[in-house]
């Protein structure tokens, strides 16, 4: 039986950026040019100090788990159960994500614990980024 | 500066399951009700409140009215007590006289509602959907972990606020839920979004709610068989559309900021406050909430309710009518809060209070996106 799909994002202009980021196995994210306050979601000015004078940059993609939920209702795509967590990136911002590579149990699922991103696809040409556990294998 | 009242109360005839009834005819419902309550005809409204779909001005024909003010504040569960705040403030400016402020959603039949929205180039489409979420349970769940990691609440904490709410239900007809609950009871029902079960998050319901908020001059003048209300303060804030967003996980900046000048308003502190209504989707948002306001420290929400401080008997009752956890939860819960303090202050609630003279009521929107508070008071709190 073949189950639904992920729900695929699509980009705005303004977050192209970050898909084409994704595409290539890369977290792009923003950080203002004066201050350098670096945040999440993209968008066109600093949610710090207002300027409008950004740039893209390249997130290291090491995590720490800040918070989760082990969801037990099936959703498409998704077979439960399975975890979406709110990670935050070693540069500051926060987002959400579903963690891969570790068990749905709270016992393996210590906050603040050490990841790592990766990407899976949703649907046939958009990446988006998970995250496992830093001292597992890399795979996929 | 004018005092303003609110001069009518009411919801639908039934909650629950009413697929018969479509989202416009539960507006409709409860704002003839409403009006019934206050002793008002239609030609006596010029302002009209209601969430964006269907809208003030659908609701406001199908009534007959034409309103010479308008307000579609449409920010989630707590969009009623916006309308409330900001129907106060037009009364006061005179741009209207009589304000009726509508809900009705058939959150469970679905029936004459507008379908989820699930834009794929939405903010949300993009950095939430993609990862499995499915509304509300597995979206406003994603801080308590982290609550409970900060400040040291615990799971039976948790659920002790779905206890607390059971032994208001039980004593209330209306509400969907009355058999009481134990502790083993809410931890032991059906996981859904770990660590929360189902006990611990609201019900779905179809239903509504409406209000005439007026001023005393025109309410006395008119005359009516219930107490009045006066609206003693109000506030407001937003902070993030995406709950992934929120600035702490721990805390919820809205509802410190519209409470704060809520009281301010009123000339209030949290000790001047008989009874409470803290918006509950689920079983953590009463917890933050009385952190937030300040009725209780960091970290000691948890205890407070599980050593029955808010339960029937309790020095601050809250939830009495047993809350989106054991009332109704028709989606945006906000105007059944409201509803309820009226009641309290009226004297005429199924699960009275003694001698309550002042009731807060607040207002949660979207998944900890936005916030109202309202500081409600009868004749006694004058
Ligand atoms: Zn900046």
């Amino acid at each position: 039986m073949s189950t639904p799909p992920k729900f695929v994002p699509q980009a705005t202009p303004e977050t192209q950026p970050y898909w084409d980021g994704t595409a290539a196995r890369e977290l792009r994210i923003q950080q203002c040019v004066p201050e350098q306050h670096t945040y999440f979601y993209p968008r066109t000015s600093c949610p710090v100090c207002g300027t409008e004078e950004v740039k893209w940059v390249t997130a290291s993609g090491r995590a720490q788990l800040h918070t989760y939920v082990i969801s037990h209702r099936p959703a498409p795509g998704f077979t439960p159960p399975y975890v979406i967590a709110v990670v935050e990136l070693e540069e500051g911002p926060r987002m959400m994500t579903n963690l891969v590579g570790v068990e749905p149990d709270p016992e393996h699922l210590e906050l603040d614990m050490d990841l790592v991103v990766d990407f899976e696809a949703r649907g046939d040409d958009v990446l988006v980024p998970v995250f496992r556990p830093a001292d597992s294998e890399a795979a996929a | 500066m004018s005092d303003v009242v609110i001069m009518g109360a009411a919801e639908t005839d039934q909650l629950g399951k009413l697929p018969d009834i479509s989202t416009l005819e539960l507006h409709l419902q409860s704002a003839r009700n409403a009006l019934r309550d206050a002793g008002l005809g239609i030609e006596d409204i010029d302002g009209i409140a209601s969430v964006s779909a269907p809208g003030p001005v659908t609701i406001a024909h199908a009534l007959g009215i034409t309103p010479r003010w308008v307000d579609t504040t449409s920010v989630g569960g707590a969009s009623f007590l916006f309308h409330v705040r900001h129907a106060v403030a037009a009364i006061r400016a005179g741009h209207a006289n009589a304000v009726l402020v509508t809900h009705g959603e058939s959150g469970r039949s679905r029936v004459g509602a507008p379908p989820w929205a699930m834009a794929k180039d939405s903010l949300s489409g993009q950095f939430e959907f993609p990862f499995g979420v499915l509304g509300p349970p597995t979206t406003f769940s994603l801080p308590v972990m982290r609550f409970m990691k900060e400040t040291g609440t615990t799971i039976e904490q948790l659920a002790e606020v779905a206890v607390a709410q059971r032994r208001w239900s039980s004593q209330n007809p209306r509400a969907m839920f009355q058999e009481e609950v134990t502790v083993s009871d809410v931890l032991d029902s059906r996981p859904v979004a770990s660590p929360l079960t189902l006990l611990m998050c609201c019900l779905v319901t179809d239903g509504g709610g409406a209000l005439v908020v007026t001023s005393r001059e025109f309410a006395e003048s008119r005359g009516t068989d219930h107490p009045l209300v006066s609206v003693l303060g109000t506030g407001e804030c937003a902070t993030t559309p995406m709950i992934s967003q929120m600035a702490d996980m721990t805390r919820c900046e809205q509802f410190e900021v519209s409470s704060r000048h809520a009281l301010q308003e009123a000339r209030m502190t949290t000790s001047d406050i008989d009874h409470l209504m803290i918006y509950d989707a689920f079983a953590h948002v009463p917890l933050f909430g009385l952190e937030d306001m300040g009725f209780v420290g960091r970290g000691e929400a948890g205890a407070f309710v599980a050593e029955g401080n808010t339960s029937p008997g309790g020095s601050l009752p809250m939830n009495t009518n047993g809350g989106g956890l054991s009332y109704t939860h028709t989606g945006m819960y906000g105007m059944f809060a409201i509803q309820e303090a009226v009641r309290q202050l009226r004297g005429e609630a199924a699960a009275q209070v003694p001698d309550v003279s002042t009731s807060l009521v607040l207002g949660n929107g979207g998944m900890f996106m936005s916030a109202a508070t309202l500081v409600l008071g009868n004749e006694a709190a004058a």
